[in-house]
């Protein structure tokens, strides 16, 4: 079952939460607990996951934790919506903030945007380092790849 | 914890922050705090004698070993050999010509399966468990797969010991081998061994011991233990990367055909037939990894300059504070609960994945494993995806245990 614009409706990521509105609110957090309170929570904001879509074709490998991402480019805007999902509770985070750069954007802007700068000024670049072996790496090169596609 | 220990009259002295001075990496600060390294059964951490060792090895003495017609030939060939010899009475071995140097673990496990190939035909049994890492499974899939065999689990009890009953209902007829760990990595459990392997043994079954979680934590006797094979990785033992032991019994071991050609391994080459060399040097092709030898000939030499009945009560002593602390964390569940056990704590805590209790606790400078522990059959016994995983060493302290639960405890209480 290919998943339907429907699926993709209610994600504030990317959408009404911008990441211009993380960056503020990671700035007043300083101790390392409130900011994984932060990313935890932020992970709460996901949409559900449709049940139907957790699928071998939607799995992200190279995880601990289990994660499904799927997309849907939507013809008329001509942005890409996706949704992710991990039984992780900081992965499910982490990857809250991954839509928050990667949602609801063309596939051009996409490819053009710079998540590990992002991750960098976050301070949270060694949980998406190749090293951590978290999955989320590949997680980031498989939206990077569904983008490209879409253009090609 | 094993039946090694000592029983002492007065509690033995063990002095933990002696000890500690000895290891350079555990006094350094890990995300602004104080390291408490309790990955030790992934890798342990190196004494300064081990890294000493090594370092005088390359800057005194490196060559080519029996190579040379010269003194620096010499002096790396007597360091080598002499490392074997540490190993032989590290192991009670018998000789040293049954000490074969390996990569480790892994590798001597791939040799002994590739070795016995001829041993096995269709319909023939290979009995592992179904808590062995996937180092002491695939190889035996891989023979199975090319001879025609069947490997056959033996079942683990919700305590997460051996099933004595499914042991015994499962060693028969077609059994030809007998594979399975002394103590498990992912629960620390210390299997009967000695007495599997004298069942085994009464009915012509050939064993082999993984013993790479058991020589960090205690003593073993590879003839009171009476297997064919037992295998070990230095780099779980307070030596280096790179090197570990095959010990085999003299009989199987001629009888095994080489592993690797090259090097070393020949006795006489020509293109008319290759004759080869004795043992051990028949499984050994190839320039050796000399300076790892020499490094766990230094890590052995360590380990006998302690004394080692009171290292095992210190461990204990580890395993039982913790496990007095299991309560004071709300949800958490230990995993392998065996009554014979080395100090390894596998756990989950309700509401959290293991990876989300790793991430949390390397906050805190507190690091353990997370995932399947290479033991994805045992994991699907206990449906769960995995645990972490705290496991000790002789050189942890009480002190770092109530640090990791007051660590739990904040992230059971903030997070979960
Ligand atoms: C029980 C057991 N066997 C085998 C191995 C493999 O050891 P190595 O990777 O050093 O070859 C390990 C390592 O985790 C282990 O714990």
């Amino acid at each position: 079952m290919s998943s339907s614009a429907n699926d993709f409706a209610s994600n504030p990521l990317g959408t009404s939460i911008t990441l211009e509105e993380l960056y503020d609110a990671f700035e007043l957090l300083d101790d390392w607990e409130d900011r994984y309170a932060f990313i935890i929570d932020l992970g709460k904001q996901l949409p559900p996951f449709p049940d139907a879509q957790r699928t071998e074709k939607n799995y992200v490998h190279g995880c601990q934790s289990q994660v499904w991402l799927i997309h849907h480019y939507d013809k008329e805007s001509g942005k890409l919506l996706l949704l992710i999902d991990s039984d992780a509770i900081i992965v499910r985070g982490l990857a809250a903030i991954i839509l928050l750069a990667f949602n609801n954007l063309t596939p051009t802007d996409l490819l053009a945007t710079d998540i590990d700068k992002l991750f960098e000024r976050l301070d949270l670049f060694r949980h998406i380092s190749p090293t951590r072996g978290n999955g989320l790496r590949s997680m980031i090169s498989k939206i990077r790849n569904i983008a490209a596609a879409e253009i090609a | 914890m094993s039946s090694v220990s000592t029983a002492k009259t007065a509690p033995p002295q063990f002095d933990v922050e002696a000890v500690r001075r000895d290891f350079p990496t555990l006094s350094q600060q890990v995300n602004g705090k104080p390291l408490v390294y309790l990955d030790n059964g992934a890798s342990s951490q190196r004494p300064e004698a081990v890294l000493l060792a090594m370092d005088r090895y390359y800057r005194e003495m490196h060559s080519n070993v029996h190579r040379g017609a010269h003194t620096l030939g010499d002096r790396a060939t007597n360091a080598f050999e002499s490392a074997r010899e540490k190993v032989q009475k590290f192991l009670n071995a018998p000789s040293s010509r049954q000490i074969i140097w390996t990569r480790g673990a892994t590798e001597a496990i791939n040799l002994v399966a590739n070795g016995l190939t001829e041993k096995l035909k269709p319909g023939d049994e290979i009995l592992l468990s179904q808590m062995e890492h996937h180092a002491n499974i695939v190889p035996w899939q891989i023979l199975a797969e090319r001879t025609g065999a069947k490997v056959v689990p033996i079942g683990v009890t919700p305590e997460g010991e051996l099933d004595r009953e499914s042991f015994h209902c499962l060693l028969g007829e077609r059994t030809r081998i007998l594979a399975f760990n002394h103590v498990s990595n992912a629960l620390g459990t210390i299997n009967p061994v000695a007495d599997m392997v004298a069942k085994a043994k009464a009915q012509g079954v050939i064993t082999l011991i993984d013993g790479a979680q058991a020589v960090p934590h205690f003593q073993v006797d590879v003839q009171a233990l009476d297997c064919d094979f037992y295998v070990f990785s230095a780099h779980k033992m307070f030596g280096p990367t790179g090197i570990g032991i095959l010990y085999g019994k003299a009989d199987l071991l001629e009888a095994m055909p080489p592993w690797q050609g090259g090097g070393e391994m020949i006795e006489r080459v020509s293109f008319a037939g290759t004759t080869y060399n004795t043992l051990p040097y028949k499984f050994e092709a190839g320039t050796p990894a000399v300076a790892e030898a020499v490094g766990l000939g230094a890590a052995i030499d360590y380990l006998a300059s302690l004394d080692r009945g009171a290292m095992e009560a210190a461990e204990n002593a580890l395993l039982r504070r913790a496990n007095d602390l299991v309560a004071s964390v709300p949800g958490m569940t230990v995993v392998g609960t065996a009554a014979n056990k080395v100090p390894v704590m596998s756990f989950t805590i309700e509401g959290l994945h293991p990876s989300d209790i790793g991430t949390l606790l390397d906050q805190q400078g507190i690091a353990v494993r997370t995932g399947h522990h290479c033991a994805m059959p045992l994991m699907e016994f206990y449906e769960i995806p995995g645990t972490a995983r705290a496991s000790f060493a002789f050189y942890n302290t009480l002190e770092e245990v109530e640090q990791l639960f007051t660590a739990l405890r904040k992230i059971q209480s903030r997070f979960a």
